[in-house]
């Protein structure tokens, strides 16, 4: 484990020493206090949109924290031959991809807390309120989330030739999941075979996202708490995804060349 | 009696052919080495030869075809094989975001040194590569020659007992080359093994115990630099003669 940690610790240091974080926090800052400094068609509830709009730019800036700071991870270390005085150390390949998951999970995780910081203070400055416990389960879920995303995205810089590449098809799938995972179902009921059956099964076979997603509307709306043995049920759900993902990662690791 | 610290036997390392139906590139064919306790070992030959290949199989890089390869006795596809190496490539390339401190002590914790050790180490091997009052200062904003002292450094942070260096000099003004082959003999006094690549045979005739010469991934040559040398009047023209005799023969 110790290993496993200390490349973690290398990648938590690279995400705070480099500018994207502080860029899209910043960005998210600024549309937010402009937003909440003016009340658009005198509405009282204004605050609503102001608290959606801003989780929704919280969800895009930690989307694109996690997928590119993973995406860069493996590639850089070739391309930048880094690799080489590293695995030449005793540190096997598996721990490097799990040192790598848990840093950029990690890095999230601290990206996450300064965004749901501000998202309360801002919330609580219009509404009065620090519903605590709702804002934890919408984190964690949304912190979990990310730990998908992050061992997709790792899984695809290793068969994707480019960061870049990597980057968008990630960025691209994962907003398809969001938006339009939950109705393929529907979308399988009107088609006639083989078809259907192909969309059951990229239906049942796609990590569903999109429950931590609405947990934005428990927000908004004020709704109360959601059951925690359904929380901790759908993290169960996730974690064996990010798991599949790490697994495959690491079996094309192995096969991989180091330079 | 001397203990074999490398052991490679019948080693082959074959690349995938680039096109269909051409025959796999043979990187190294059939071979064998040892390399003993103690010993400086200069690993020789030209441009292609198979001398980062076979290093690479060493640190576990790449996967031989055939044969195996051993450090301390232990298959050198075990992690635990390295525990006991430091080794330093011939482009020093390391996290240009973090000072050498930072990267050393990183280094420090996957060899599993405790933190009061990791400092004194640390402190130590700054002072020996004289990047004492850089040690703040990030790697980005090194010149190259101290990016090489760095590698150096962090090939001895945890006090092996095998030193593997691929082309040490390469890069290096002669102020830093008479650093290294200073470093080479100090590590040769305290009983530890170097195991090189080069191109400066200058160097290896003035480092180096024993030397082997490869050449199209076959071994020519190995043994004591003055039997290498024979009658030539130099390590380098011996190294040219071996390389020679075999191309015109294989002609």
């Amino acid at each position: 484990m110790k290993n496993i940690f200390a490349v973690a610790g290398v990648v938590i240091k690279e995400l705070y020493r480099r500018k994207d974080f502080y860029v899209l926090f910043i960005l998210t800052v600024l549309i937010c206090l402009v937003m909440a400094s003016v009340n658009v068609f005198n509405d009282k509830q204004i605050v609503r949109y102001l608290k959606e709009l801003c989780l929704l730019l919280i969800w895009v800036s930690s989307l694109v924290i996690a997928i590119t700071t993973t995406a860069r991870q493996i590639p850089a270390e070739r391309e930048q031959r880094t690799l080489l005085p590293l695995l030449a150390k005793p540190l096997s390949r598996n721990q490097l991809i799990f040192g790598k998951f848990l840093g950029c999970w990690l890095a999230c995780g601290l990206v996450l807390i300064c965004f749901y910081v501000f998202f309360g203070a801002l919330a609580a400055s219009r509404d009065h309120a620090w519903p605590l416990l709702n804002y934890f389960q919408a984190a964690l879920l949304h912190w979990i989330t990310l730990g998908v995303v992050i061992a997709l995205t790792l899984f695809g810089s290793l068969v994707l030739s480019a960061p870049s590449s990597n980057a968008t098809i990630c960025f691209v799938g994962v907003a398809a999941v969001l938006c339009v995972g939950r109705y393929l179902n529907a979308v399988a009921l009107a088609q006639g075979e083989p078809s259907r059956s192909i969309v059951y099964a990229l239906y049942f076979a796609i990590p569903h996202l999109e429950i931590p997603f609405e947990m934005r509307n428990l927000i908004v709306h004020d709704w109360p708490l959601i059951g925690w043995n359904f929380v901790a049920l759908d993290a169960l759900y996730l974690l064996a995804y990010a798991a599949a993902f790490l697994i495959a990662t690491c079996l094309v690791f192995r096969r991989k060349p180091v330079n | 009696m001397q203990t074999g610290v490398i052991k490679i036997e019948n080693l082959v390392v074959e690349y995938p052919a680039r096109s269909f139906g051409d025959k796999p590139n043979a990187a190294v064919k059939k071979l064998d080495l040892e390399v003993h306790t103690g010993e400086v070992f200069g690993f020789l030959g030209p441009n292609g030869a198979g001398k980062t290949t076979t290093m690479n199989v060493l640190l576990g890089f790449v996967e031989p075809t055939g044969g195996r390869a051993s450090l301390f006795g232990i298959d050198v596809r075990q992690p635990i094989a390295r525990q006991r190496i430091g080794y330093l490539p011939e482009l020093t390339y390391y996290y240009k975001f973090l000072s050498a401190e930072e990267l050393l002590r990183f280094y420090a914790k996957i060899f599993g040194l405790a933190r009061s050790e990791a400092d004194r180490r640390i402190d130590q091997l700054l002072k020996l590569v004289e990047l004492e009052s850089a040690r703040k200062r990030p790697i980005k904003s090194y010149s190259k020659g101290m990016q090489q002292r760095v590698g150096l450094a962090q090939a001895l942070i945890n006090n092996p007992d095998l030193l593997i260096l691929d082309e040490p000099t390469s890069g290096l003004d002669p102020l830093g080359r008479m650093k290294v082959r200073e470093i080479i003999q100090r590590l040769k006094h305290e009983g530890k093994t170097v195991f090189f690549s080069s191109h400066e045979l200058g160097e290896v005739e003035t480092v180096c115990d024993r030397v082997a010469i490869i050449h199209q991934g076959e071994l020519k040559a190995v043994g004591r630099v003055d039997e290498i040398t024979g009658r030539h009047a130099s390590l380098e023209k011996a190294f040219l003669s071996i390389i020679d005799f075999q191309t015109s023969t294989a002609s």
